[in-house]
């Protein structure tokens, strides 16, 4: 059958012509090729988080009214519904955590250098994205927990100077978090984030075909002095093959974190109790929220929380800019962009940890 | 009584004679007053504040000393509490009720300050055992300022007041807990001790329940006075509505009047009325019924069904309870389940309600309704069990296969780069 609809397809387009780029393209061998993996499994989880939002499309209410019921319903009568709302959500935290680790692998391995800047740059925006992602969706089942998170969350955004109080408002459709927030987070989350999302993606994708993989500097410079150990690998099938045993694997931790540890749906939001202990963002966000609330009220003449929010600002800029810092600075702009990897990796873990243990 | 009219009628007159002129005069005007520079450094009792007159409602809405003891506090020294300029001095304890209800038994007057507030403090004041006494001579009983205090008077919904929810009974037992102070009148002086391991205290104290009974909620404020026997139910049905109808067509309610047996109290105490249990319905130490009937008669045998139907409801709600938790913590979504669990506890407390009738058959029906839901919720429970255990073999099969493929990917990848590097080399030797 396979070779029917390859006939098929080869009458009509030329078989050969249309696989001769994924025949030709090849991937770098060496020891830390795994890292090349994590690209790929943040790509498969959101695919997987595209199939599992449509098919929650399908039943999802985004009124104050029906939200939290609709989410309910899903996970009680509807056929196999609690699998995909379980796989949905811990997909995004999946995906999110890999869009991590491939973020740092990039940044360790060098693979953000010249001429890979801008795919560095469209990358990090896939992971604002990714975020913004995370925290739209967390309000969407309308539940206590997210309800409450979600009006800590927007006031932040509150602090911002000059614009904070606009963007605020913007963002929860009024003076509060009310139905009308939840009707916008659902338009961010299915519509604006996703039309953005796959424009950056296809772009990042593209320059990453054109760019080919980047060699880490050392595996770079040890190939240079000896090129007979310079190694190459098809990537079709190859390292496709390799990666798709990544993706399975990747499924199998999905399936049995979703059977295993569904995601709780909590208790239907209400705007009028008072807000319960134990309010929290997303794992992902919990770095920024331990620090804001550990900032002094005042630091000096400024707002603490004016001043975090800034900081936190400032170091998303650079981090953005990052590879610009490393080109400019040559070798000590190198090692300088090793340090703030490893101090903002290190502040990471640390103030989540910290953020958890402190609850 | 008629001893205090004639002693203090003439002094009485010119008491509400000073006190109207002081009123006509605009009890808002804020003329300066000299009372407190010297009050201010004397010693208690004589001592008052500004600080603690400050916090006072009347001083707040514009009263000042003179619109009680008279005087004329814009003068200096001696010359404003002359007689000339109307002043009153302390204000004996049995002129005390009459003097705050002139203003306070004023509506049109009370009108402009809290339309809301009412104006029959001294009526119920004279029908208390408090008014009688007093009016008997008796000045040791409870004034105005023993319960509203003096000078730094704050409304009940100031919870510093003495008479807020929260601090009203021990107001009471400032007298009421003091034998030696209570010494003559044949009355016990536990209430509040009983009182503090009472269930309405823990509603009021530890659930913060403002709406909960204290002292005046059963015996009255200004008309302070024990309920009478007959109307004790009365008293208690003001929140306890349900079990008063049920009592009302129970059979004990006729056989206690007769008895001449204060209705709930009988069963459950006044002041220190602990939280009802079941086995108040059963013959241990907390039985009540079995102090007046004998065993196996058939009001025990009655007792023993409902306190069996009890059992039976509370034993159901509290396995599916179980089984609920067991399948809430495997992460199972159980909430429908969870507000029909609910529902059964409300037949349980249904039926807690309906004992007050004393009739089997009432409770029998809020028992039996509680138990079908619980039975519905317990087999929910277990459905959702078999679910969970449903979806971990389902992903036991599933990671064998994602194994299995794992596996072949892994021979295949194998095969095919063997394949390669023999090409390259026959290639080589070729």
């Amino acid at each position: 059958m396979f070779a029917t609809l390859r006939n098929w397809i080869d009458e009509r387009f030329n078989w050969a012509d249309l696989t001769a780029p994924l025949r030709k393209k090849t991937v770098p061998a060496h020891d830390l090729s795994y890292w090349y993996f994590l690209g790929g499994i943040t790509l498969f989880l959101f695919g997987i988080q595209v199939c599992t939002g449509i098919l929650l499309l399908l039943y999802y209410r985004p009124s104050a009214n029906e939200a939290f019921e609709s989410v309910q319903y899903i996970m009680t009568r509807v056929q196999f519904g609690w699998l995909v709302r379980s796989i949905h959500s811990w997909a995004a935290n999946l995906m999110i955590f890999t869009a991590f680790c491939h973020m740092f692998s990039v940044l360790f391995l060098g693979a953000y250098r010249k001429p890979r800047e801008l795919t560095w740059i469209t990358g990090m925006l896939l992971l604002f994205l990714a975020m913004g992602f995370g925290f739209s969706g967390y309000l969407l089942p309308w539940n206590t927990l997210a309800f409450f998170a979600t009006k800590v969350g927007t006031e932040i955004t509150g602090q911002v100077p000059l614009i904070g109080h606009g963007l605020k408002v913007f963002l929860r459709g009024g003076e509060d978090v009310t139905g009308a927030t939840l009707t916008r987070f659902f338009g961010f989350h299915v519509a604006l984030l996703p039309g953005l999302t796959t424009l950056l993606l296809l772009t990042h994708i593209a320059l990453v075909q054109y760019f080919g993989m980047s060699v880490p500097p050392a595996v770079e410079a040890r190939w240079k002095a000896s090129p007979s150990e310079a190694r190459q690998m098809k990537f079709f099938p190859n390292f496709f093959l390799r990666e798709l045993m990544a993706w399975y694997i990747a499924l199998g931790v999905l399936g049995a974190l979703a059977a295993i540890l569904p995601w709780e749906l909590g208790a239907k939001a209400d705007p009028f109790a008072p807000a319960p202990a134990g309010i929290r963002p997303e794992w992902y966000f919990m770095f920024m929220f331990q620090t804001l609330k550990k900032i002094p009220a005042k630091v000096w003449f400024a707002d603490g929380d004016v001043l975090g929010i800034l900081v936190f600002g400032v170091a998303g800029v650079i981090w953005l800019l990052l590879p610009f810092f490393d080109q400019a600075g040559g070798r000590r702009g190198r090692r300088l962009v090793l340090g703030a990897g490893i101090f903002a990796l290190s502040y990471i873990i640390a103030m989540t940890i910290y953020a958890y243990m402190a609850k | 009584m008629h001893t205090w009219l004639n002693d203090g009628f003439l002094r009485s007159s010119i008491l509400l004679l000073t006190i109207v002129c002081v009123c006509a005069g605009g009890v808002r005007a804020q003329a300066p007053s000299t009372c407190l520079d010297c009050h201010a450094a004397l010693d208690p009792p004589l001592q008052v504040t500004q600080a603690q007159f400050s916090q006072d409602i009347h001083a707040q809405q514009g009263l000042t000393c003179a619109s009680c003891h008279g005087g004329d506090p814009t003068k200096a020294d001696m010359d404003a509490m002359s007689k000339a300029a109307g002043f009153l001095g302390k204000i004996q304890r049995k002129q005390i009720p009459e003097l705050c209800g002139h203003c306070h038994s004023d509506g049109a007057f009370m009108r402009k300050y809290n339309p809301s507030l009412r104006t029959d403090q001294l009526t119920q004041y004279k029908t208390s055992v408090h008014g009688k006494r007093l009016l008997q001579g008796d000045t040791k009983v409870a004034v105005c300022i023993d319960c509203h205090g003096v000078h730094d008077l704050r409304p009940a919904s100031d919870p510093r007041s003495k008479i807020s929810p929260l601090n009203v009974a021990q107001t009471c037992s400032r007298c009421h807990s003091d034998a030696k102070y209570m010494q003559g009148y044949g009355i016990p002086t536990d209430q509040y001790a009983n009182y503090n391991l009472s269930v309405h205290h823990e509603a009021m104290t530890v659930r913060g329940d403002l709406s909960a009974p204290t002292c005046p909620t059963c015996h009255g404020n200004h008309g302070a006075a024990p309920p009478g026997i007959d109307s004790v139910k009365n008293v208690c049905a003001n929140c306890h509505v349900f079990q008063a109808q049920m009592y009302d067509k129970s059979t004990h309610k006729v056989a206690f009047q007769s008895a001449g047996l204060p209705g709930c109290v009988v069963c459950h105490s006044n002041h220190g009325i602990s939280l009802p249990t079941d086995a108040k319905l059963g013959t241990g130490p907390e039985a009540v019924c079995m102090r007046c009937h004998k065993p196996g008669d058939i009001c025990d045998q009655a007792r023993a069904k409902m306190l069996q139907d009890l059992t039976q409801l509370d034993g159901a709600v509290k396995a599916a309870d179980r089984i609920l938790a067991i399948a809430e913590s495997s992460g199972m979504e159980v909430s429908e389940a969870r507000t029909e669990q609910d529902q059964a506890r409300d037949s349980l407390t249904k039926a807690r309600v309906t004992i007050h009738s004393f009739k089997t058959e009432l409770v029998e029906q809020d028992i039996q309704a509680g138990l079908q839901i619980a039975a519905k919720t317990q087999a929910e429970g277990q459905a959702a069990l078999a679910e969970r255990d449903r979806r971990r073999r389902g992903l036991g099969l599933s990671l064998v296969i994602i194994l299995a493929v794992l596996l072949g990917l892994r021979l295949y990848i194998r095969q095919i780069e063997s394949n390669a590097s023999k090409v390259e080399t026959a290639e080589l030797h070729r």
